[in-house]
């Protein structure tokens, strides 16, 4: 499946990045190589193969359920740009 | 034409883990803003999630009670949007390996009939934070003390015809996670939310229509609701011509409708893919086993037992089980006076009605379970009449005395049946009443029954009733019959 244009503006949008034309001809060209080796790959015989989800081969560990985080809103709010009564300010967001 | 209503629901639990599901940031409802988000859960650089091992628990605990296969692995997987109160741009998520298979929910409808919903499948993920649209100069608040926390998200087929057997299914769902105590259920705090898949069909169609998905109903009732709108809407477009469009609607309480949100240009796109810093999670079978005996009595094998064995009807088998507190409460009545009937009266009865009265939850009755038993024991070994029993239980609720025992010696609600005593206040009665002993004597003997009423009623008011009511008929009969 050949990459178009509109297919890149349109992940680049997903992702919130902005691109000017220049660069969305750019990543045209790299994705569209990218997705020609994803297409060898299409082509292997997978049959029987188990789905892989993660390159490590060990299991998840776990952790016990106890509260090990202080409060420390102080700092963490200290980065952002707007903070009032305790809440992070961002751009209004209507649903 | 007939139209079938087809439901399916996505409910999302809220775990009741002490610390969120891939931080040890506490989860305690009612906190400051922001003081209970960690460097997790604000997705700063560098950090990486590490899964409680609580959630896993609980999670399969859900499972065997709805008897769903649990696989062995499970994966979780990140879903992408943006959105200021998920902070990570993703939400850890489980799309295509849940840690809950397919299984089944038992429902009871209103006529005590049950039926079996399927369950697709449930899976882990997290909560996202709150925003607040109130005026805070045109911006947005986030609050993120939510985000990270535990979430249960139980998929059901669409099983479900009625809005009747939707609001059912939602209910065995809360009984189920707060008898296995993995949930508070506390609806009006957002423990337990639903997203409702709503379409309708000609009956005996066997495709579905298009759908309508309404998010976020927060109560039982609001569901029933919401779902009654949608129906009749989208029966009324159909008819008129029109087509269902699949989309997102939101339930308006206050106006009583599904209103449609607007729908962005792009369709959702959450690019879903195995999330990186999680690892498959595996569970063996001893573990699976292990919580599999230690499962509690859930609703439906309790409701059974009830009927089986204590020999209650459907109806208050099914009351007295709907929820853990009340059937704790209910069994440790039944266990002090012994009697599961006179119990289950009781719970339902006198109890209920005073609980509903003051508008609180069985677990703040201030009568226990060992009073109430207690005093139903004093009633059937006739140490205090039925009538007395429920001042007592006034006596209890407001507090008055620590145990029946103590109410019954400090009132002298005591119930007299010393002969002696019971017929010497007769002779009284008999003795201030010649005028109504008159017409007793003169009247027809097949209509003296009723006038013995009157009779009765004065010994029981001078005993103020402690009189054993059975004993003052019998005794009242004898003597008056005499004087005829």
């Amino acid at each position: 499946m050949a990459l178009e244009h509109a297919d890149v503006l349109r992940a680049a949008h997903l992702a919130r990045l902005g691109l000017d034309e220049g660069e969305a001809d750019r990543y045209l060209g790299d994705l569209g190589r990218i997705l020609e080796m994803v297409d060898q790959l299409q082509a292997l015989d997978t049959d029987g193969v188990a789905p892989l989800a993660h390159p490590l081969d060990a299991t998840q560990r776990l952790r016990a359920d106890e509260v090990t985080e202080a409060d420390q809103r102080e700092t963490f709010q200290r980065c952002a740009p707007a903070v009032e009564n305790g809440l992070y300010l961002v751009p209004r967001v209507v649903e | 034409m007939q139209w079938e209503t087809v439901i399916g629901l996505e409910v999302h639990v809220q775990l009741a883990t002490r610390s969120k599901i891939f931080s040890g940031a506490s989860t305690a409802f009612g906190a400051e803003p922001n003081t209970q988000a960690c460097a997790v859960d604000l997705g700063l650089p560098g950090v990486l999630p590490v899964l409680n091992e609580q959630a896993v628990a609980m999670a399969v605990q859900f499972g065997l009670g709805i008897h769903a296969e649990i696989p062995e692995v499970s994966v979780f997987d990140r879903k992408n949007y943006f959105y200021p109160d998920l902070p990570k741009g993703y939400q850890t998520s489980q799309m295509y390996h849940p840690i809950v298979g397919p299984g089944e929910v038992e429902i009871t409808l209103e006529d005590g009939s049950t039926k079996a919903v399927r369950v697709h499948h449930a899976h882990l993920e997290e909560d996202a934070g709150k925003s607040l649209h109130e005026d805070f100069h045109g911006m947005t608040g986030i609050d993120l003390n939510r985000a990270g926390t535990p979430l249960l998200e139980i998929v059901s087929e669409p099983d479900m015809r009625s809005a009747k057997e939707a609001a059912a299914y939602l209910k065995a769902i809360h009984s189920i996670v707060t008898y296995l105590g993995i949930s508070d259920g506390n609806m009006a705090e957002g423990s337990m939310r639903c997203d409702v898949n709503v379409s309708v069909r000609p009956r005996g169609e066997t495709t579905f229509g298009t759908r309508a998905e309404i998010k976020n109903v927060n109560s039982f009732r609001f569901v029933e609701r919401a779902i009654e709108y949608e129906v009749e809407r989208q029966i009324e477009l159909l008819e008129a011509g029109g087509e269902v469009v699949q989309e997102t609607r939101l339930y308006d309480p206050e106006a009583d409708e599904t209103r449609s949100m607007r729908t962005k240009e792009e369709a959702n796109d959450y690019r879903y893919f195995p999330c990186p810093d999680l690892l498959p999670v595996v569970l063996d079978q001893a573990y699976v086993d292990h919580l599999r005996d230690n499962l509690p009595e859930l609703p439906a094998a309790k409701r059974a037992r009830f009927q089986d064995e204590l020999g209650l009807s459907a109806y208050d088998a099914g009351v007295l089980s709907a929820s853990r507190a009340m059937a704790e409460y209910f069994e440790r009545v039944k266990a002090v006076c012994g009697d599961a009937k006179q119990a289950a009266n009781w719970v339902q009865g006198e109890l209920s009605g005073a609980l509903n009265r003051e508008g609180l939850a069985i677990a703040d009755s201030p009568v226990s379970a060992d009073q109430l038993g207690e005093l139903i024991a004093r009633v059937k070994d006739d140490t205090i009449s039925g009538k007395a029993a429920k001042q007592v239980f006034q006596a209890l609720w407001h507090g008055e005395g620590e145990s029946a025992d103590a109410i019954i010696e400090t009132k002298g609600l005591k119930q007299v049946t010393d002969t002696g005593a019971i017929e010497a206040m007769i002779d009284q009665v008999i003795a201030d009443s010649p005028a109504q002993v008159a017409q007793y004597r003169d009247a027809e003997p097949e209509k003296r029954g009723k006038m013995i009423g009157y009779f009765v009623g004065q010994v029981m008011k001078a005993s103020r009733g402690t009189a054993n009511p059975q004993q003052v008929n019998a005794l009242l009969k004898e003597k008056l019959d005499a004087l005829c």
